[in-house]
């Protein structure tokens, strides 16, 4: 069976992992409630899209 | 290669992938307006086109062609008589998908689908090629000369194509 020869050293294991990062969700701000939203997807908190579209009903 | 390999699977066999889409272009014709997720809503809205076009050609073959893939007669009827002539001035692209979010349990990307509205305004086209609108853009400020030129150049060219005609005919 193949075996390690040598132990990884704490600094290799570092630049292995300096890839594995999250990035941040890219957000931006509904331009009728000016809550932050996803972009390109209706608003969850006042349930329009481009203005006019109001697509889900809330209920308060 | 990917050579005719057109849509999604979305993980069904084919015969439960025809069985979802006839029961989802069943409902929405009927309800005008489904939610679902993104990847269904993009494929149904290439069946909702056809059928819509089925509608506005709206002989008996077209009708017998909708009824044999849309599953109530009631939706058939309702697709011929209020959805397809509300379209007749549409050239295709009947439907609208707007992306709502995520949805919890599975992070599913949802989507609402619907039918777009009756009023339709065609899309101007543009005169001039965006070369030349550019050059006659940065030419005013200098010369109002040049700007003229292009004008004419394009009349002319819009000109010739009659001329020949004619001249063939002759």
């Amino acid at each position: 069976m193949a075996v390690p020869k040598k132990k990884t050293s704490k600094s290799r294991k570092n630049m292995r992992r300096a890839h594995d990062f999250l990035t941040p969700a890219s957000v931006s701000t509904c331009p009728q409630c000016k809550a932050a939203k996803l972009p390109h997807r209706a608003c969850p908190t006042c349930g329009t899209y481009k203005g006019k579209e109001v697509i889900k009903i809330e209920e308060v | 290669m990917r050579h005719n390999k057109s849509g999604r699977r979305l993980g069904r066999t084919t015969s439960h992938r025809v069985a979802m889409f006839r029961n989802m272009v069943t409902s929405f014709f009927n309800h005008e307006r489904i939610t679902t997720t993104d990847a269904k809503a993009k494929e149904l809205r290439s069946i909702a086109d056809k059928m819509i076009t089925l509608g506005k050609r709206g002989d008996l073959h077209a009708m017998r062609l909708a009824a044999s893939y849309i599953r109530e007669k009631s939706v058939v009827t309702k697709l011929f008589t209020t959805i397809a002539p509300r379209y007749t001035a549409r050239p295709g692209g009947y439907t609208r998908i707007v992306k709502l979010g995520l949805r919890p349990g599975d992070n599913a990307q949802l989507a609402m689908i619907e039918l777009v509205e009756e009023e339709f305004t065609p899309k101007v086209k543009k005169a001039a090629p965006k070369v030349k609108a550019s050059a006659a853009a940065k030419a005013p400020k200098k010369e109002a000369a040049p700007a003229v030129e292009v004008i004419e150049e394009v009349k002319t060219k819009i000109a010739d194509p009659a001329v020949a005609c004619e001249a063939s005919a002759d």
